[in-house]
């Protein structure tokens, strides 16, 4: 049993997740989207190992490395795409992508 | 209401330091500070982790997300060619209120550190729930093989889509119709 109640954790992580979300839709730089992005997959990571460390089993780590892979491949993709919108678009505001068809 | 013990003053503490970090993340102005706020909130969400019983997965934090993926937000920050409309009316990198709330928040996190590794109580409480790197990884390459190997796809479909999206343009002189 872990000493720190389950639900404070749970409220580390609402808050955490609270703050990227507001941070993906206030935001126009497209790099801080993306920062917050991180911001919201670390606050599922603390869900995770506070539920696993609560129960005492190590699926909530499992859980924790697969949301680090998934962080990993969405920020080198996320940085490449900027990356093009940079030489493209001279600027990284999100409204110059709604000119985009398709 | 009991009064908390020792190891929850310290995950409370840190749980605010980290909320504190990710605020000042989104509200910044300059990229470049805003990803050092990053770099700190990580790091307190690593001391969250050690503090729930994972040292594995606090040593994860700070290698992969603060070591490695924070290194390619600023690889990417440098070749935005920066200067040009942000950091205009950003102060100084020479100027001492810059550095100054990262590296205080870092210096409290660095402060609880010790005192959880030099205290012999917390040690004693944290030493009977914790999950180690060995439980995880019997369970990760047991049940979870499949998720690993999937999640292997998606590390190879994130890297055939850096390098495709981050090829500058004009790099194959034909038929470069332009990308996405």
């Amino acid at each position: 049993m872990s000493v720190i109640p389950l639900e404070h954790i749970l409220i580390l992580a609402s808050i955490l997740f609270v703050i990227g979300f507001v941070g993906v839709i206030v935001r126009k730089n497209t790099l801080y989207i993306l920062m917050s992005l991180e911001v919201m997959l670390n606050a599922v990571g603390v869900a995770f190992i506070g539920a696993g460390s609560v129960w005492q089993q190590a699926d909530g780590q499992v859980m924790f490395i697969l949301i680090l892979t998934l962080a990993a491949a969405e920020v080198a993709v996320g940085l490449a795409l900027l990356l093009q919108m940079q030489t493209r678009f001279k600027s990284l505001d999100i409204d110059l992508l709604s000119k985009l068809k398709g | 209401m009991n009064v908390l013990s020792p190891l929850q003053w310290m995950f409370y503490l840190a749980a605010l330091l980290a909320i504190v970090a990710s605020l000042k993340v989104i509200t910044g102005k300059n990229s470049v500070h805003s990803l050092l706020y990053l770099v700190v909130s990580l790091l307190a969400v690593a001391v969250c982790f050690y503090l729930m019983g994972a040292p594995f997965a606090a040593g994860l934090e700070v290698i992969v997300y603060a070591g490695a993926i924070l290194v390619l937000f600023v690889f990417a920050i440098m070749m935005f060619g920066l200067g040009k409309d942000e950091t205009l009316n950003a102060p100084k990198i020479t100027s001492f209120r810059v550095w100054i709330g990262p590296s205080v928040i870092a210096a409290l996190l660095l402060a609880q550190l010790v005192y959880v590794i030099d205290s012999p109580d917390i040690q004693d409480k944290l030493t009977s729930n914790v999950i180690n790197a060995k439980q995880v990884g019997a369970l990760l390459y047991g049940p979870y093989l499949l998720a690993v190997e999937i999640a292997s796809f998606l590390l190879l479909a994130g890297l055939i889509a850096g390098y495709h999206f981050a090829k500058p343009t004009g790099y194959h002189d034909n038929n470069n119709s332009g990308g996405w």
